[in-house]
Formats: C-alpha cells, sequence, structure tokens
C-alpha cells in the first residue's frame, strides 16, 4: 500500500486547483461547483469554499448522485449498485458554468454518467471537469481540464481516497 | 434532513408482496431509497434511465385510478415501458386463468408484474409462478404494501421519525388492505398504532395484531399524533354494519368540533378516494393539518423506490449465477 498523497498535500493540490480554475473563470460570474457523491461531494463543497475566497464571493454548490445513470446498473456482472441517494442541487443548472468535481478520474464512466445527470436538471452553458487524481485507464473519450496530480496505476491496483469527512483518515493510497 | 443511513444494507427481495414479513431495516430501505427519487418528480425532465428498456405490466383485476396511474408514472419516470392490463379489456373475461395471463404477458419478456387482485394472497401465488418480478398493489382484504410504505414515508417526512409516535386508523378495518399494511410498517418503525372503528368493522382477530383497540373516536382523539381516515368502502359492505352514513358519520367522521378536541400539530391523513362529509368533513381534508395530496406525490416517489429495488435484486439473482 503506497501513500501518494498525504493529508497536506491534499490540501495542498485542492489550493491549487481552486487558483487555476479561478484564474480561469475569474469573469465567469455563473460559476458553479457540482461534486458527484460521495468523495466528490467532500472535495466540491472545499473547492467551492477556496473559490469563493480567491474570488471574493460565494459559490453555488451542489451534489449530484448518479446512480440511477450508471451503465452497469443492468449488467448482471457489473458491480453492485450502491445506494440511491438525493441529489442535492438547489439552483437552476442552466446557463452556469460548471465544475464538476470526483475525486478519481479512472474510465471516465461516472462522469458520463454525470454528464447526463446533470443535463437532465438544465442546460449548463458549460461543463468542467475537476479530479484529484487522474489514474489513467480511461475508457471513454473524457479527460479532466483540472487534475491535482496525473498517475499512471496499473489496471489491477485500486486508488483509494480517504477524508476526514467520510472516513478515519485523510489520504490518498495506492492499492 | 438529516438521514439516517443503511449504507451497508443491501436489498435482496425481487418481490413486495406485503410489509408483515419485512424488517424494519427493510421497511427503512425503501424510505431512505424513496427520498432519492423524491426530486425527480420536481425538475424539468422527471425522467431517469434506471428502468430504460424494461418492462413493466400493470395486470388491475379491481378498479383503481390512483394506484394504477402512480405506478404507471412512477415506471414511466424510471423510464419503462408500461402494458396496462385491465380485467375488463383482457382475455379474463373470456376465462383464462390469472397463472395463465401472467405466464402468456412474461411470454413477451417482461421484468416487472405490478398487480392488483381481489383474492387475498395473489400476488404470492404469482410470484411463485413467474419469474418476473412481482408487486402487490393490494391483494383482497390482505396487504397493501407501496400505500403503508408512503404513509410512513410521509410520517417521517412530517415528523421526522414515527418513533413513539401515536398513529390512529379508523373505519372500516375489517376490509381494510391499507390498515393491515399500515399497521406492520407503522409498528416496525416504533409508533404506537390504534385502531378505531364500530366492532362490526374490526377484524376477526383483531387481539392477534399488535395494536390498541378503541370503539370510540371521542376516547382517544386527544392523544393521537398521526389520525387516518379510512374511506368507507361501499362496495365491500355487506350486511349493515352500521346503522346510516349519518349515524357513522357522528360517531366516526373527522369533523371540525372533533379537530378542535385533537392536538394541534396532528397529521392528518387518508389514503383517498375521500368521501366528503362522511369520513371526514371538507374543512378537515382541506385545511391546514392535512397531508392527504402531500401523500400522493410521495407515492410516487414511494413506487419508483419498489420499482428499482425489487429489479435491482433481480438483477443480482443473476449476478449470482454468474
Amino acid at each position: 500500500m503506497d501513500v501518494i498523497l498525504d493529508a497536506k498535500q491534499i490540501e495542498a493540490k485542492l489550493g491549487q486547483l481552486a487558483r487555476t480554475v479561478a484564474g480561469d473563470c475569474a469573469n465567469a460570474d455563473e460559476l458553479a461547483v457540482i461534486g458527484i457523491r460521495s468523495r466528490g461531494e467532500v472535495l466540491a463543497q472545499r473547492l467551492a469554499e477556496m473559490l469563493a475566497r480567491e474570488l471574493g464571493r460565494t459559490i453555488l454548490c451542489g451534489t449530484l448522485d448518479i446512480t440511477l445513470y450508471r451503465d452497469d446498473l443492468n449488467d448482471p456482472q457489473g458491480d453492485q449498485p450502491p445506494t440511491v441517494r438525493s441529489t442535492d442541487i438547489d439552483f437552476d443548472v442552466t446557463g452556469k458554468l460548471v465544475l464538476l468535481v470526483d475525486d478519481v478520474l479512472h474510465t471516465g464512466r461516472s462522469v458520463r454518467s454525470a454528464m447526463d445527470a446533470l443535463i437532465d436538471l438544465g442546460r449548463p452553458q458549460a461543463i468542467r471537469l475537476a479530479v484529484l487524481i487522474d489514474r489513467g485507464h480511461h475508457e471513454l473519450p473524457i479527460q479532466a481540464d483540472y487534475a491535482g496530480i496525473k498517475v499512471e496505476v496499473p489496471e489491477d491496483k485500486s486508488v483509494l481516497v480517504q477524508l476526514w469527512d467520510t472516513d478515519e483518515m485523510e489520504q490518498v493510497v495506492i492499492e | 434532513m438529516a438521514r439516517r443511513r443503511t449504507d451497508k444494507f443491501r436489498w435482496h427481495r425481487k418481490h413486495l408482496l406485503g410489509l408483515r414479513d419485512l424488517s424494519r431495516q427493510e421497511i427503512e430501505h425503501i424510505l431512505d431509497t424513496a427520498h432519492g427519487f423524491e426530486q425527480i418528480s420536481t425538475r424539468s425532465i422527471k425522467k431517469a434511465p434506471a428502468l430504460r428498456g424494461k418492462v413493466v405490466v400493470n395486470m388491475f383485476f379491481e378498479d383503481s385510478t390512483r394506484t394504477r396511474n402512480s405506478f404507471t408514472l412512477a415506471a414511466n419516470r424510471l423510464s419503462a415501458d408500461v402494458i396496462e392490463f385491465t380485467k375488463k379489456s383482457s382475455s379474463v373475461s373470456k376465462g383464462e386463468t390469472l397463472i395463465d395471463t401472467a405466464r402468456n404477458l412474461e411470454a413477451m419478456g417482461i421484468d416487472i408484474v405490478v398487480i392488483r387482485h381481489n383474492a387475498g394472497g395473489a400476488a404470492k401465488l404469482l410470484s411463485r409462478t413467474i419469474n418476473a418480478c412481482v408487486v402487490n398493489a393490494g391483494d383482497g382484504f390482505n396487504e397493501h404494501p407501496t400505500q403503508a410504505l408512503l404513509d410512513a414515508y410521509t410520517i417521517r417526512r412530517v415528523r421526522g421519525s414515527l418513533e413513539g409516535l401515536k398513529v390512529g386508523i379508523v373505519g372500516d378495518i375489517a376490509h381494510s388492505r391499507v390498515a393491515r399494511s399500515n399497521v406492520w410498517a407503522l409498528t416496525k418503525l416504533g409508533a404506537e398504532v390504534v385502531l378505531i372503528g364500530p366492532p362490526t368493522l374490526m377484524p376477526g382477530k383483531v387481539e392477534q395484531l399488535p395494536v390498541r383497540v378503541s370503539y370510540s373516536l371521542d376516547d382517544v382523539i386527544e392523544e393521537l399524533d398521526v389520525i387516518n381516515m379510512l374511506r368507507i368502502q361501499f362496495e365491500r359492505l355487506g350486511g349493515n354494519p352500521f346503522p346510516s352514513v349519518r349515524e357513522y358519520s357522528h360517531f366516526f367522521g373527522l369533523t371540525v368540533d372533533r379537530m378542535k378536541r385533537a392536538k394541534e400539530n396532528i397529521t392528518v391523513m387518508h389514503p383517498g378516494p375521500i368521501n366528503r362529509g362522511l369520513e371526514i368533513e371538507s374543512e378537515v381534508a382541506d385545511g391546514p393539518n392535512s397531508v392527504i395530496l402531500q401523500q400522493v406525490a410521495n407515492g410516487l416517489a414511494v413506487r419508483m423506490a419498489v420499482l428499482f429495488l425489487v429489479h435491482q435484486a433481480a438483477i443480482e439473482e443473476q449476478r449470482g449465477k454468474v
């Protein structure tokens, strides 16, 4: 088990992400940060707070549950689906510049589901993708606009993101 | 709203036949899942692809508008195709049996059967005969699980929790599958249930149910946190269970006068359709304590959750065989 980011490094990488996004979106009044349940939710909230400090205004933030949009729901060989939880976005996404946030970009299938779920809620002006780790091995033509780190992780290993809000520790490990 | 999560829990039933055999955890899992479906109905595109390419059959051997429409809409919102099957327009009127009808439908490749039937146990019988998932939408005087689930969901939504609440169910308990399913759901979730009605409308072995019984609404009205008024089902009543409709209404109707003696925040429910002025006065049905229309809206979320969960259990069963 290799630790690739500790708590301090996670904080630093998120700070870097926030500054880059803030630089790109300084004029975007309609910026909204939306996290994919469950780790993306936590990261989105942290990023929204950092962006609010960088840009000096409050940033809309919401959470997307993608369970009903997963492409392996009806696949007998797929994983068991997680519990359906609620999507909590209390603003209209139409016209917004949505920063979609997830912890790990791997196959790209969660992001595909998330984009479909988002577009059922309205028509964003644009959707950008921010992830803490891009581990490679994408299976769909989906790339991250912002990645905290990029590491090639072999298919037989998994990347585990643990955050204080959902876990007992905060770190990113490969196991 | 803070929710108790049951993340580690896995739903494994591919049929929902009744609530009697369900654990508290299973019932809570359905309600938690329903919460996630609620917002689909409030957004501009009221659809999610969870049952895309699947077929749901509504087999209704008894009249129903609310429940049938609710199931149809729930299936549609999950992107399933729906076949509407009613007794009048089918081969049943030509003498085909329930099982044969279901097997024929199944041969067309259906995934979920929603059945309402006047015989208790019809849903269970069907579940033993076909491979598709079976959801009971009311069988005889036995159970109507999705109605009780939406009642429990509504109470939880309004009151936060059912733990320790006193819930009165008033009316024709003997002929009410709604009452029976409610007893199982509410008591398992920690509420105390009081069945209220004239002795002639109490079921035979009522003392075997985990409930209190009262033959006088006036005796207990002051204690109740929730009151669920059942419809007088004239179509099911044989003989003369009460001397007159006026007399029933006088003793068991939820009137403005009676409401004055109830707790100020009492939650007023009714499974519909309402006989206004009979079991409930219009001012009460439309009043601030009434959640009758919320029940209807919540019914949709609960039925979406049930369709989703039974279908996932069927997929899970295939996973076991892969």
